[in-house]
């Protein structure tokens, strides 16, 4: 057994901690199961969600750019994901999970979702990759939610809403985008912010920083 | 409640490979995405519903999950109706003119939707979730590592629903149930949220352990197959078959002159 | 490249050391053991002394990139443990969170395909596997309609299709109901006879594995083995102290009886009728049953699993509407609008009246810190600051709670999570307690305490309803005895 200290120092089992920690390093066993459990609990999050969403749709009379404030809580698995995780590729994966089980559950957009996954999480990936999978603070996590969001609204705007002005499109595409920095990005942040201090992050790089009671 | 929709296991359409089906699913998704007519996606859809009574699909249950994508198709379309401007005018409800683009973009829309949906839907009410995790890794080559990790966590799903009811109960119990303010639900929300999230990850580190305690994720050892997958001459044909209805009712669409890639 | 399956494993111990991430005292500290190939070792010790820590160990499970930190050395015939792991075999105590696959034959394949074992070969060592355990259903029965029993045999046949070296059992019977215990005890005896491998056991029902093992170790938390030797001699000579220290001794009375020393005061909450059924489920999770809590009187809720005690003990707190029948507030509890059913009630008019314990502790937690946690109900239920940290004191002194004031709620061990469950529950001195599984994790000493503490609030007039398994508990408690009958098959 090698001896391993929380901040990383000097142990006999060099290799193995270079490799399973940092950005480019090998997914563990515990990372793609808690990874895709996290994916699991917003698949049911988000069918809950769905419903209230359809409710909401059709109270709005099918006004669309009414529901996009909310829109961000779609976007969440794919800030929250790398976030926790902290390897390549997480916002693809826990998206994709996320998406798969709510199609499962019989939301009605079957596979779309699961499309919408893909790209989502494709999107916040590349601001990821962008910094180099070394930034987990804040602004990362806003820009992330951001960019998610742009890619869903452009994928409304292209299957759904193609024929709209301009100014609506901007305008739709706008809201969901800052719904999505808001609401995806800094709220993933401060949700992990919490999970690391309720010690179940323990595994994970993320849940490193805990006091000692 | 929280269920999955439960495979039909005797459905005709169960016993092809998930593969297949998601092939087919995803060439009608791609053939009718690079149009925008209502032509196209409505004979398809007519297709569609012919074939559907020989997939064994009990019909009830189909009907009752898509109602919900019925009424999103008709907020799609409404969408459109409203927001579209430009074309003759065809008809006025009160306020609002229906125009010939709006009416021509609503019809698109909402009918691609349907057709591209059904299909998925019906991929999904016949597709155990195992094996469908069996045939990515044996035909698309997905790592098994990750199919078969999130395989094991869509275990934790029926568990998962009853933690968030046990935590909403018990929120109750101590006199936190969030009345009738908007804000207090979200703060509340978000409380559950994170609630669920705890027991998700605390329960995926214990699956974890329990995975690996047999094995699972070893480098050292070439995983084996317990269920081999082999696609045989009706999975080809279903996903030929597929291909060629989306062509013939690409041409008939060419042929109308009714074909139009989006953004034209 | 496959390990050989070669016989019972030895196993080498040297100054191991565990501290979790989050902590500043060291679980385990110097733990030095050697056990024999073919030996059967019983691992003793109160609850927090890190047993499943060690056998995640031995089994070379533990990730030197958690937050945790470890010292010493483990190995297996040799070899390091993390090396080894093909030769260990562990069965963990949830077996819902150890099920991978929908149907029983595919989750024992799961490990023989990590295992590289040949196509050929995997599906006679299923039906090897699953017979050696007794598993009374086929290859295809779906794993989640299992009776919380079977499925720990289905876990114990996963690991046996392994053929391995070393069998780590950790509390194997610990969430099962006495029927669970019973299937499982009566499997473990042949298995460990048959397998041949040397195996090491974390059981804190001791009587159910005494007759299995040859050898008893005892830790202590934060530090390394305190008694090593044959049951008998570490149980006949050191039983006192042990006991003192919390470890479950068998063969001593868990706790005397106590005695109402009050006739029952008057009725609290009546339930008639109550049955639940889920929206679309064909059977009925709860029959219609009557049930009354009176002040001053314990009741006990038994029966096996799935017999509907959660639901129903839910029901009478208000916190699930049943499908059929009522749950009535009497004059006696004070209800703010007497013609309301419970389940309408408002958080608040709840929290006064009735302290709810909940199964799963975790589900309760809301802040993030002990002393806000037990802080919450008064709060809510519009008591005074000052009386409010007076409260919160006291209940921390009366559950040992002291030392961990300020830490987050889900840092604490099972059995402090339990204990501050009942705490929360109390902190608003409510009339009615409902508890479901208040034992459950306890080491002997914290029990007892529990028990202690039940006492009182019955003698003070408070009305129990306690959902348990644990026998020992309706004996020393229990007023009245409601058993369920078992749920009938559909």
């Amino acid at each position: 057994m090698s001896t391993t200290g929380l901040s990383g120092t000097t142990s006999t089992d060099a290799v193995t901690t270079a490799s399973t920690r940092g950005p480019t390093a090998r997914w563990r066993t515990v990372d793609i199961v808690v990874a895709s459990s996290i994916g699991v609990a917003f698949g049911v999050v988000f069918w809950a969600w769905g419903n209230a969403w359809n409710a909401l749709d059709a109270a709005v009379a099918g006004f669309p750019p009414a529901r996009a404030p909310m829109y961000g809580v779609w976007l969440v698995p794919a800030v929250l994901g790398p976030l926790v995780i902290r390897k390549r590729g997480a916002a693809v994966f826990v998206e994709l999970v996320a998406a798969i089980v709510s199609a499962l559950l019989g939301s009605p957009w079957g596979l779309y979702v699961v499309a919408y996954g893909l790209a989502q999480g494709a999107a916040g990936e590349l601001v990821f990759a962008m910094t180099m999978y070394r930034s987990w603070r804040l602004p990362t996590a806003v820009v992330a939610g951001a960019v998610a969001g742009a890619a869903a609204a452009l994928l409304d705007l292209s299957f759904y809403y193609a024929d709209w002005s301009g100014a609506w499109q901007v305008s739709y595409g706008v809201l969901v985008v800052v719904s999505s920095a808001v609401i995806a990005g800094a709220g993933s942040w401060l949700l992990v912010r919490a999970l690391a201090r309720t010690g179940v992050l323990a595994p994970f790089a993320s849940g490193a920083d805990q006091a000692r009671v | 409640m929280l269920t999955p929709l439960a495979p039909h296991p005797d459905a005709a359409l169960a016993r092809f490979d998930p593969v297949a089906k998601l092939t087919a699913a995803a060439v009608v998704m791609v053939g009718l995405l690079v149009t925008l007519d209502p032509v196209t996606p409505g004979l398809l859809l007519v297709l569609e519903l012919a074939v559907l009574p020989l997939t064994g699909v009990d019909l009830r249950t189909l009907a009752r999950r898509t109602l919900p994508l019925l009424l999103g198709a008709a907020g799609v379309a409404a969408a459109n109706l409203v927001l579209v401007r430009g074309g003759r005018v065809v008809a006025s409800l009160g306020p609002l003119d229906l125009t010939t683009s709006s009416v021509h973009a609503a019809a698109s829309v909402s009918l691609r939707l349907l057709a591209i949906a059904l299909p998925g839907i019906l991929v999904l009410a016949t597709t155990d979730p195992m094996d469908l995790a069996d045939a990515l890794v044996a035909h698309w080559h997905a790592p098994a590592r990750f199919a078969y990790g999130a395989l094991a966590a869509l275990r934790l799903l029926p568990l998962l629903a009853t933690d968030w009811e046990q935590v909403t109960r018990a929120r109750r119990a101590r006199g936190l149930d969030p009345g009738r303010s908007p804000v207090a639900h979200g703060r509340a929300f978000a409380a559950q949220v994170l609630s669920v999230l705890v027991a998700a990850v605390r329960r995926g580190v214990r699956l974890a352990a329990a995975m690996e305690a047999r094995g699972f994720g070893a480098t050292d050892v070439a995983r084996t197959v317990a269920r081999p997958q082999v696609w045989v001459a009706r999975d080809r044909l279903l996903v030929v078959g597929t291909a060629l209805a989306v062509g013939g009712v690409t041409a008939v669409s060419v042929a109308v002159g009714a074909w139009a890639l989006p953004f034209a | 490249m496959i390990p050989a399956t070669t016989g019972p494993v030895g196993v080498e111990v040297n100054g191991f050391g565990l501290r979790y991430g989050g902590r500043r005292a060291w679980a385990l500290r110097g733990v030095d053991l050697h056990v024999e190939p073919g030996e059967r070792v019983l691992l003793l010790g109160p609850s927090g002394a890190g047993k499943s820590s060690l056998l995640t160990a031995l089994a070379g499970l533990l990730d030197p990139s958690a937050a945790d930190e470890v010292e010493g050395d483990v190995r297996l015939d040799d070899r390091p443990a993390r090396d080894a792991r093909a030769l260990a075999g562990l069965v963990m105590q949830d077996p819902e969170s150890a099920l991978v696959m929908g149907r029983a034959g595919d989750d024992v394949a799961f490990g023989l395909e990590n295992r590289g074992v040949p196509t050929t070969d995997i599906w006679s060592r299923v039906d090897e596997a699953l017979a050696a355990v007794g598993f009374p259903h086929g290859r295809d029965s779906a794993t989640a309609a299992l009776s919380g029993g079977e499925q720990q045999r289905l876990a114990l046949a996963g690991i046996l299709a392994l053929r391995p070296g070393l069998l780590l059992l950790d509390e194997v019977t610990a969430n099962l109901d006495p029927d669970g215990v019973a299937l499982v005890r009566g499997v473990l005896g042949r298995v460990l006879a048959e397998s041949g491998a040397t195996a090491v056991i974390v059981e804190h029902r001791v009587e159910q594995v005494l007759d299995l093992v040859d050898r008893a170790v005892v830790l202590e938390p934060g530090g390394g083995v305190v008694a090593d030797g044959t049951p008998a001699d570490v149980f006949g000579s050191q039983g006192d102290a042990l006991a003192a220290r919390g470890v479950w001794v068998p063969g001593r009375p868990l706790a005397v009886r106590r005695q109402a020393m009050a006739p029952a005061g008057p009725r609290l909450l009546t339930g008639e009728g109550v049955a639940f059924r889920y929206p679309g489920a064909t059977r009925e999770a709860l029959r219609p049953t009557d049930l009354t809590l009176s002040a001053g009187v314990a009741t006990a809720l038994t029966g096996p699993n799935g017999a509907g005690k959660s639901t129903l003990a839910l029901a009478m707190a208000g916190l699930l509407r049943p499908s059929a029948g009522t749950v009535r507030a009497e004059t006696a509890l004070d209800p703010p609008q007497p013609a309301r059913p419970m389940w309408r009630w408002r958080g608040r008019d709840l929290v006064t009246r009735i302290g709810t314990v909940f199964q799963d502790p975790e589900h309760q937690i809301v802040t993030s810190k002990v002393r806000d946690e037990l802080a919450v109900g008064p709060r809510q239920a519009g008591v005074a600051s000052a009386l409010i940290d007076a409260r919160v004191d006291e209940l921390l002194e009366r559950l040992g709670l002291v030392a961990l004031a300020d830490a987050n709620p889900y840092t604490l061990s099972g059995g402090e999570k339990r204990r501050l469950s009942v705490a929360t529950a109390l902190a608003t001195s409510p009339r009615v307690i409902v508890a479901d599984e208040p034992t459950y994790g306890q080491d002997a000493r914290t029990w007892a305490e529990l028990v202690a503490l039940l006492g009182d609030l019955r003698d003070e007039g408070a009305a129990l309803l306690l959902v348990t398994h644990d026998e020992a508990l309706v004996a020393a408690l229990a007023d009245v005895e409601l058993a369920l009958p078992p749920r009938t098959a559909c």
